[in-house]
């Protein structure tokens, strides 16, 4: 039952794609099923590079420096992706706001699953508000049933973007997510908080931001790779949805940590208690 | 200039975090003011009275704010805001899920995880997993910030702040409590602890942090911490999890046992006041920032310390 009803909406898709439907024009009424999820995503300098601090303290360098999608983004996409070969949902539109880079990163997102993607162009700094605000106005053309991003982007650790973006929808938000469970006009979010879990249930539309054990997202074939690069991307600017993006905080000045003083090998447990109770006085 | 600060708490018992972000709410040099939002949680109200330098606390009890959801949160304090120019709460689960939504509506941006208030607008904050501090400053007619509460000490008690009771907003239906799974512990909370005790990946088990960090914990009233890695590997429910998207301790001992010491783990513990690896591995990375390390087998170690800790006198 699934399998035909998802086949039908496939089929319906690349029916609509043909004469030429392109962003911004939903299927809504177009098939019984539908459930368009839209997931932002962030292009940031990758995980495993060991960031370095500019002498001048102006930021971080960003010069010749690996990019990837953010690992939070990447979980969202998967997420996403899964509900959609599950046959729960019949689109993924993947939307990214940055340089014209951030293609790169939304081709990604692509070649993992998701059906086309919009760009938001500009190479101006964007805080999280104005993200939030950008996407409110990409929701309002797409009017997706769910949003699935990233908890956070891990350059500036912000954790705000899928508050903010609940707040301005004024829909409800499932933050920190490790499990996603659709059921019909509503979604229970497990959510991952201080004392251990809490499961939520959200009427749709609404916002899920992934925490880390949501899912372990796939590493994209070639041959989807391929494919990828035949999806369309869209390309709007802030200024085209009417979104002032200027900023509100001023960047002073970026520094290092101060590094820990260099420690001491102990030989055995004897000397290690003897050390934290007469030298460090921790005990 | 008002402040107006979120409580942490559990409607029973206020956390200590809340007296930590007090420091930096009073080092804004207005009037604070505490609001405690929940159900039945007088208790917690009264216990925020008591803290020093609080002008009065806010009182909201009602049945919606029960599990302190996002939205219904935002709906009760968006109007208080009218009478307040800076809104902050401690960086914990609740805190980063409620404040950005009530930022966004008020049309202010949110300063994430501050370490530092420099002045009334402008903070130190981490960035990059706190491999980098940067210095900023707001534009916005309103600050909204979350603190790190390992940055800054406790407030003391010895107030008597009034407590004023304040209606709640109206019920958001569009999001609803289901269930929780709240670990019970008797040992002391993670971000709270004087000293840490975490496994990694090198337990192997879940039975082994039982058997083995469990009684070294118990000898020294330490709370117990795990790495990203011993979670996934489902040793340890998340709740337990030491690092940049876990829980950040600075207590004033942390012991990482068995323990890599990725990135994304020391960003958690790094600001502790010793630091103890006891790893098999002299190059992992954990021993480059211990103060003291001690290379050898953990199930070796673990044991001979809890003996050598008994010896001692810790726990008896």
């Amino acid at each position: 039952m699934t399998w035909v009803i998802s086949g039908f909406t496939v089929a319906a898709i690349s029916h609509v794609r043909d004469i030429g439907l392109g962003a911004g024009q939903t299927l809504s009424g177009t098939t019984k099923n539908h459930m368009k999820i839209l997931v932002p995503i962030k292009r940031v300098i990758d995980y495993n590079v060991k960031i370095r601090v500019k002498s001048d303290g102006s930021g971080v360098d960003l010069a010749n420096v690996k990019m990837s999608m953010n690992p939070f983004c990447e979980i969202a996409v998967e997420e996403a992706v899964r509900i959609k070969e599950r046959g729960d949902s019949t689109e993924v539109v993947a939307v990214s706001i940055g340089g014209a880079k951030s293609q790169d990163t939304l081709r990604t997102a692509l070649a993992m699953g998701a059906d086309r993607a919009i760009l938001v162009k500009t190479d101006e700094t964007v805080e999280p508000l104005a993200v939030a605000k950008v996407l409110k106005a990409v929701v309002e053309n797409e009017k997706p049933d769910l949003i699935i991003l990233g908890k956070q982007a891990i350059d500036d650790d912000s954790n705000q973007t899928g508050q903010m973006l609940a707040g301005l929808l004024d829909v409800p938000q499932g933050t920190f997510a490790s499990k996603v469970e659709l059921d019909g006009d509503s979604v229970k979010v497990t959510r991952e908080v201080d004392g251990g879990l809490e499961t939520v249930a959200l009427t749709k539309p609404a916002v899920i931001t992934t925490d880390l054990r949501l899912n372990e997202p796939r590493y994209a074939s070639l041959p989807n790779i391929m494919k990828a690069k035949k999806k369309p991307i869209d390309e709007m600017t802030p200024e085209t949805l009417g979104v002032d993006i200027a900023p509100r905080l001023k960047v002073l000045s970026v520094e290092e940590p101060k590094a820990r003083e260099a420690g001491i090998r102990v030989d055995d447990v004897a000397t290690l208690v003897d050390k934290l109770k007469n030298e460090a006085g921790v005990l | 200039m008002a402040v107006l600060l979120l409580a942490e708490h559990d409607n029973k018992d206020l956390a200590p975090t809340t007296a930590k972000a007090l420091t930096a709410a009073r080092a804004f040099g207005g009037d604070v003011n505490i609001l405690v939002a929940g159900q039945a949680c007088q208790a917690v109200a009264d216990e925020a009275a008591k803290l020093d330098g609080v002008g009065k606390v806010l009182l909201a009890d009602a049945p919606q704010l029960a599990h302190q959801l996002a939205e219904d949160m935002t709906a009760t304090i968006l109007p208080l805001m009218a009478n307040y120019t800076v809104l902050l709460a401690p960086a914990t689960t609740t805190g980063k899920n409620v404040l950005p939504r009530v930022a966004a509506l008020l049309d202010v941006g949110q300063i994430s995880d501050i370490v530092e208030v420099k002045s009334p607008d402008t903070f130190v904050r981490p960035i990059y997993a706190g491999n980098a501090l940067e210095t900023v400053q707001t534009s916005d007619k309103i600050v909204v910030a979350t603190v790190r509460t390992t940055a800054f000490a406790a407030t003391g008690e010895g107030g008597s702040a009034n407590v004023e009771t304040v209606g709640a907003g109206d019920e958001v239906p569009s999001s609803s409590f289901v269930g929780a799974e709240i670990t019970e512990s008797e040992r002391p909370e993670l971000t709270a602890a004087r000293v840490v005790i975490s496994g990694g990946r090198g337990m192997e088990s879940g039975e082994n942090f039982e058997k083995l960090i469990a009684p070294v914990a118990d000898r020294l009233g330490a709370a117990i911490g795990a790495s990203r890695a011993a979670v996934d590997s489902g040793y340890m429910p998340n709740d337990y999890q030491v690092g940049q998207t876990g829980k950040v301790v600075a207590p004033e001992l942390y012991v990482a046992v068995g323990i890599s010491g990725a990135i994304q783990h020391l960003a958690g513990m790094k600001d502790s006041k010793v630091i103890v690896a006891i790893n098999k591995d002299a190059e992992a990375p954990i021993i480059q920032v211990a103060d003291y390390a001690l290379v050898g087998d953990l199930f070796e170690v673990l044991p001979e310390l809890n003996d050598e800790l008994k010896k001692a006198g810790y726990g008896d």
